[in-house]
């Protein structure tokens, strides 16, 4: 069925309300069972063996005295997952990042796994499997990788991208621009120019769960998989793929997922426990330990970006360029290309260039991380635009506004904007009482604006009414944070009927059509525009059910607030139809009544965010507190608004650690020398202030609701905000993230001495 | 290793259990007893996510030996609510939003009862710092705040 999915501008009964989540109850009395908290009968415990070497080529594992102690069931090493990915060279990154073929690549890297009865066996089996590595010489810094005496990690790759084509294998797996205008042009008219260069630490997700999963293997070749995951459709796929599966034969069931942020869309774990569950004949259940998720799961690039941005007197840019170097672990991927995208896309530039490289490092597999790559790019050019602004003279806001992309503007990644919130949220920002707000002695100020695209992708909904009225939502995109509450909300308001009505529920791959991962702040803004669609296709059939019973024709009956009504004077005697009532007799007008939809929700909008922050710095330790925060962010529009403002508030503390706390410290080894929440510190409640928010409705042109995705963009804006604020403090410009106390005393210092030495 | 017996009370009922003399009270609740209410972020007592009350002391269930509960009362989250009456913390908590992802919530709710029980009426400041060993990384801790608040000021009028 066609299905319109432009905006209508209608007025909402639900949707903007504030009801309690659906799942809220099993969440608060310990009810709700999240990756680890399912068990199957016979069930094993299964362990993986890691590389303690951050470099090294596998040259002979023996797994034979693991093999024989008492109670292990199986063990598995990369000969036991044989390549099946036919070519696919992400897949194969994928499978060798699951279990290290030839070479381990970093130090965490997976080489062995066992299933046992119990997990003390599981853990003296490890110990007993024997590997014999040749260590290699490795690299973990993203710089010091790009040069020519760096080892090299892959010996195959050749930059992509170069105008000559590389004679010798590097580390750069590949080179991207974009951009448009003349930039030498550009430049040549500027009164004043910054250039800078900056640094951001690698951090982690780190959601609170750790990577957990229990997978089922039959001798008749169909299997289960419990998983915490944003993708149970995506993992379905690979896994299937990885073990030689047929895709139907495998039902993957998401569990609750305590956190996500982008660390939960590649598999892992999941496909060595199948192939340990498909050898011993049993279920095996899998659970990362910290350890594991902070050395082998997860995190984002380490980053290392030039900054060139040049403006006339009257405070108009002119060009601005800016290289991006991203570490993406030992496998290629496109981090640095979606910095070079996101870096310049708040502005309106008649001349922009931005060039970036993926770099390999010996490090985990970078994943996503909420926004992926673009809070480390909103750093440095915003860092530089609140610098230049300064040279000019300008206040930063003006200066920004000034710049602002709007609707017209092409963007610097190159396709031209709808209608975007960068201006009016730069606007709002501006009038905020936070602006005026008097500061302290060592306190500053800082803002910055941030950008980020959102996904639509493919998805499959199914809303069925039961007989006694009530509605079932089976959706495909997994709730990450209250989406089960804000597409019941939209369900309701496009039936009409009591948010209480409607249940929504996260269906399995068996019982539902493929779904994308739940990635690119999709979750609200595609499954709700599957809801509406199928709803519409529900009140199809529930209209035309009211037409029978009446024994009118269709087209004499509309839906209105939950009702079928006969239009017309000729109706007049004819009571309007509840959807209770219809459903009542759906039984002997034609059976269920259901709405199905599946789509590719095209149109996602793009989201832009301000953010305003105060931060203390103490001059003789460099030790920051952060006193106050606001973020201005465009929504669309705010199903669930409380909700909207949690991912508001969670990405700027996301953001806020990321800026100030939180770092990958790898030693001379190579070694992770972090992995635990006591020395990776993330922001903790007495580290933060309450973190308000503003929420603007700039609708999304294609969603019939103007929604947009929420979830990302407010991890963008921090970096720079606090890096301006601390600057702002401390009287000198921070260019290295995170500025831990070291490093902003280090800094302090450094333009005291150079003050004296003037 | 042999078993040990261990006779306690958890959530006002008696309960006994056989536990490996290395078994984290965490382990023997999960995995034993089938209480996963509590959950394990870490292992190391640094995030909460398993806080418990072990005789009116706020603990991480990780870091306590299943066999040192013997004679001793155990709090945790499947006891919080009376039957279908949510405690009002556990209220707060769902009017506020104070949950997004929930995996942290249980230990939240047990720490923020014992400061409750310890501190009837907080300030925000005596909030957040006791609330500081419990980690969550979805919320920012604004709403939990709010929650924490707003239970606090029910409770005193109950």
């Amino acid at each position: 069925m066609n299905f319109d999915p432009r905006y209508s501008g209608r007025n909402f009964a639900s949707v903007g309300t504030r009801p309690i989540r659906p799942d809220g109850v099993d969440k608060v009395t310990g009810r709700a069972r999240y990756g680890a908290d399912f068990n199957m009968a016979g069930q094993l415990v299964g362990r993986v063996l890691r590389s303690p070497h951050a470099h090294a080529t596998i040259r002979k594992i023996d797994t034979s005295k693991a093999e024989k102690l008492n109670g292990v069931k199986a063990v598995i090493t990369a000969a036991d997952l044989p390549d099946l990915t036919d070519g696919d060279a992400a897949l194969y990154d994928i499978l060798d990042n699951c279990m290290a073929r030839k070479k381990a690549l970093y130090d965490g890297h997976a080489v062995a796994a066992v299933a046992a009865v119990d997990a003390r066996t599981a853990r003296q089996a490890l110990k007993l499997i024997e590997i014999d590595y040749e260590v290699l010489p490795h690299v973990t810094d993203v710089d010091e990788a790009m040069k020519h005496s760096a080892p090299v990690l892959d010996d195959t790759i050749f930059t992509e991208g170069l105008e000559q084509e590389p004679v010798k294998p590097s580390n750069v797996t590949k080179r991207s621009q974009y951009g448009h205008g003349d930039i030498h042009a550009g430049f040549g008219q500027a009164d004043y120019v910054v250039e800078r260069s900056f640094k951001t630490e690698q951090t982690h997700q780190g959601y609170i769960e750790p990577h957990a999963c229990v997978a089922s293997v039959s001798a008749d070749g169909t299997a289960d998989l419990w998983v915490c995951t944003q993708g149970h459709f995506v993992y379905r796929q690979h896994c299937a793929q990885l073990l030689g599966m047929e895709a139907s034969k495998l039902r993957v069931t998401s569990s609750e997922i305590g956190g996500g942020f982008g660390g939960k869309t590649h598999v892992w774990a999941e496909p060595v426990a199948l192939a340990l569950s498909r050898k011993a004949g049993r279920p095996v259940k899998l659970v990362m330990t910290r350890d594991e998720v902070f050395r082998a799961s997860g995190p984002t690039s380490a980053t290392s970006i030039d900054v060139r941005i040049g403006a006339r007197k009257d405070g108009t840019i002119t060009a601005a360029e800016a290289t991006l170097r991203y570490s993406c672990g030992p496998y290629a991927g496109m981090w640095a290309e979606l910095g070079a995208m996101t870096a310049f896309a708040c502005y309106n530039l008649a001349n922009v260039r931005t060039v970036g490289y993926e770099v390999l490092v010996n490090r985990p597999k970078t994943a996503a991380y909420r926004a992926p790559s673009a809070p480390m790019a909103a750093f440095a050019v915003e860092s530089a635009v609140d610098e230049l602004a300064k040279e000019i003279g300008m206040d930063p806001v003006e200066f920004r506004i000034r710049n602002a992309a709007q609707e017209g503007t092409r963007s610097s990644y190159g396709p031209v904007y709808g209608p975007i919130g960068i201006g009016p949220t730069l606007e709002a920002a501006k009038n905020h009482p936070h602006m005026q707000a008097p500061l302290g002695k060592n306190q500053g100020r800082g803002m910055a604006c941030g950008f980020w695209f959102n996904f639509g992708g493919q998805t499959c909904t199914d809303l069925n009414i039961g007989m006694d009225g009530s509605v079932s939502l089976a959706v495909g995109t997994v709730d990450v944070g209250g989406s089960r509450a804000s597409l019941s909300l939209v369900a309701a308001e496009e039936l009409g009927i009591a948010y209480e009505q409607v249940k929504a529920v996260v269906a399995d791959t068996s019982s539902l059509g493929y779904n994308d991962m739940t990635d690119g702040s999709r979750g609200t803004f595609s499954s709700s525009m599957a809801t509406i669609s199928a709803a519409r296709n529900a009140i199809k059939i529930l209209r035309e059910r009211a037409a029978q019973m009446w024994d009118v024709p269709v087209d004499d009956v509309v839906w209105e607030n939950g009702h079928a009504i006969a239009k017309g004077e000729k109706y007049g005697n004819l009571a309007a139809l509840s959807l209770r009532e219809i459903a009542a007799g759906s039984g002997k007008t034609g059976g269920p009544i259901a709405g199905h939809s599946e789509l590719v929700a095209d149109g996602a909008g793009v989201s832009f965010a301000t953010h305003i922050c105060d931060i203390e710095v103490d001059p003789e330790t460099g030790a920051t507190r952060v006193l106050r925060y606001t973020v201005l962010q465009d929504a669309g529009k705010a199903v669930h608004p409380t909700y909207v403002e949690g991912q508001y508030q969670g990405g700027a503390a996301q953001g806020i650690g990321w800026a100030l706390n939180e770092e990958y410290v790898y030693g001379k080894d190579g070694r992770l020398q972090n992995p635990g929440f006591l020395d990776y510190r993330i922001p903790v409640c007495s580290d933060l202030p309450m973190i308000d928010t503003q929420i603007l409705e700039i609708p999304n042109p294609n969603h019939p609701y103007g929604v947009r995705g929420v979830g990302e963009t407010s991890i963008v804006p921090p970096l720079a905000a606090i890096a301006n604020a601390v600057s702002n403090a401390a009287g000198v410009r921070m260019t290295h993230i995170p500025m831990s106390p070291p490093r902003i005393l280090a800094a302090i210092e450094a333009e005291r001495g150079g003050r004296w030495s003037k | 290793m042999a078993a040990i017996a261990v006779s306690t009370t958890i959530n006002g009922d008696n309960v006994e259990y056989l536990c490996q003399p290395d078994e984290t009270l965490l382990d023997v609740l999960r995995d034993r007893l089938g209480l996963t209410g509590a959950k394990e972020g870490c292992g190391t007592g640094d995030c909460g996510a398993c806080s418990i009350i072990l005789d009116d002391r706020l603990v991480c269930s990780c870091l306590v030996l299943g066999a040192e509960t013997e004679g001793r009362r155990v709090e945790t989250i499947e006891g919080m609510a009376h039957g279908d009456r949510l405690h009002p913390l556990q209220q707060k908590f769902l009017e506020h939003a104070a949950l997004q992802c929930g995996v942290c919530t249980p230990g939240f709710l047990i720490a923020a009862k014992d400061l409750l029980a310890k501190n009837p009426d907080p300030t925000e400041e005596e909030i957040r710092f006791g609330l500081a060993g419990n980690l969550c990384r979805c919320t920012g801790y604004d709403k939990i705040v709010r929650a924490v608040q707003d239970a606090a000021s029910v409770m005193k009028g109950a």
